[in-house]
Order: C-alpha cells, then structure tokens, then sequence
C-alpha cells in the first residue's frame, strides 16, 4: 500500500460498467518526508475527502476482494484515512 | 489508473491470437493538471467510445484485459473511461 493525499476527483460518465456508482479520487502519493512522487485515480471506498491523508492499495485481487468483485479491471482503491504518520520516531503532519 | 489524451489509433493485420477485435488506440499519459508526462502507450478501448482528442483514464497491468469482453487477452493497457471533468483542491 502506499500513502497518499487526496488532490481532487474524477467525473465520469462514461465508463467500464464495473466503475459504475464509484467515487474516483485523484490522490497524490507521498513519500515519507511528504513529498509528491505522482498520482494514481484510485476508487474511494471510505468515503475520503479532498485534502485527507489516505491509504492506497494498488493491486487488482485485493481490490476485487474489497470490493466483492470476481472480476473487473480495478486496481487502485483509497482503503483507509490516515490519522496518524510516525517516521523515524516524528509525527508527521497528516492535514 | 491515469488520465490521458487519445492521440490517435493503430491498426495492426497480423497479430497474436487474442488481440482480434481489439481496438487499440494511443495515448499520451498525462500528469494531474492535464500536462503530458511519460511516453505515449497503446491501450485497448474498453469503453468502445474514445476518440482522438479525448481525456480518459486508463488502467495498466493484468487488469486491462480484465476490463475487455474476452477477459483472456494478451493487453497491459486499458481505457476504462472519459472524463467529463477533473476538480482539484488548488482549482
């Protein structure tokens, strides 16, 4: 999983019949100092908001699995909102 | 997944089985403001309605082919959708 910040969202109406009623959230990955090393679309499953400190898995089998799917070409999900972030013993800013 | 800019599409006869059928178009992948960023890919279309010029969202990896009608096929790209709009916090 990776640690994200959640940048802004994804309107959609056009799509895969899989992606149907999913919120798609544009997300900033983070590394550990905070700094911005990309984005990836991911699928909000925690109702997460535009600002939040997020978890992101970004593997298909644990998606489906989350999701309840068989199949279906969904890989990226926000699964989490981070509360707290500890590195090398120092509480990270998570706003 | 990512956005990206359809540039146009590619048309091969010969090729592996499995890949018939499959329209392939190329993308430009694009960063989070709509710039372009890495280089351009060919991705099966899985909603059937992109066309050049369009922003859509791709998926990479096994998981393309899990979007196609025939789940079995030999793709690493995928479009999945059109973006109608994208809303950043700093917009």
């Amino acid at each position: 999983m990776k640690v994200g910040r959640v940048a802004g969202t994804v309107v959609s109406t056009i799509n895969i019949p899989v992606l149907d009623r999913h919120r798609l959230l544009l997300c900033d990955l983070e590394d550990a100092e905070g700094g911005v090393s990309g984005y990836t679309i991911a699928v909000d499953v925690v109702d997460a908001g535009v600002g939040d400190k997020v978890l992101i898995l970004d593997e298909g089998s644990s998606a489906r699995q989350i999701l309840g799917l068989e199949w279906g070409a969904i890989r990226a999900l926000v699964v989490g909102i981070v509360d707290e972030l500890i590195v090398d013993g120092e509480e990270r800013s998570t706003t | 997944m990512h956005l990206g800019r359809v540039l146009g599409s590619v048309v091969a006869t010969e090729k592996v089985a499995g890949l018939e059928g499959v329209r392939l178009l190329i993308v430009q992948p694009l960063d989070k403001h709509r710039r372009p960023a890495g280089q351009t890919l060919v991705a099966a279309d899985a909603v059937s309605m992109a066309g050049p010029g369009e922003l859509v969202y791709f998926v990479a990896s096994r998981e393309a082919a899990e979007a196609l009608p025939n789940r079995f096929v030999p793709v690493d790209h995928a479009i999945v959708g059109i973006v109608d709009d994208t809303h950043l916090e700093e917009e």
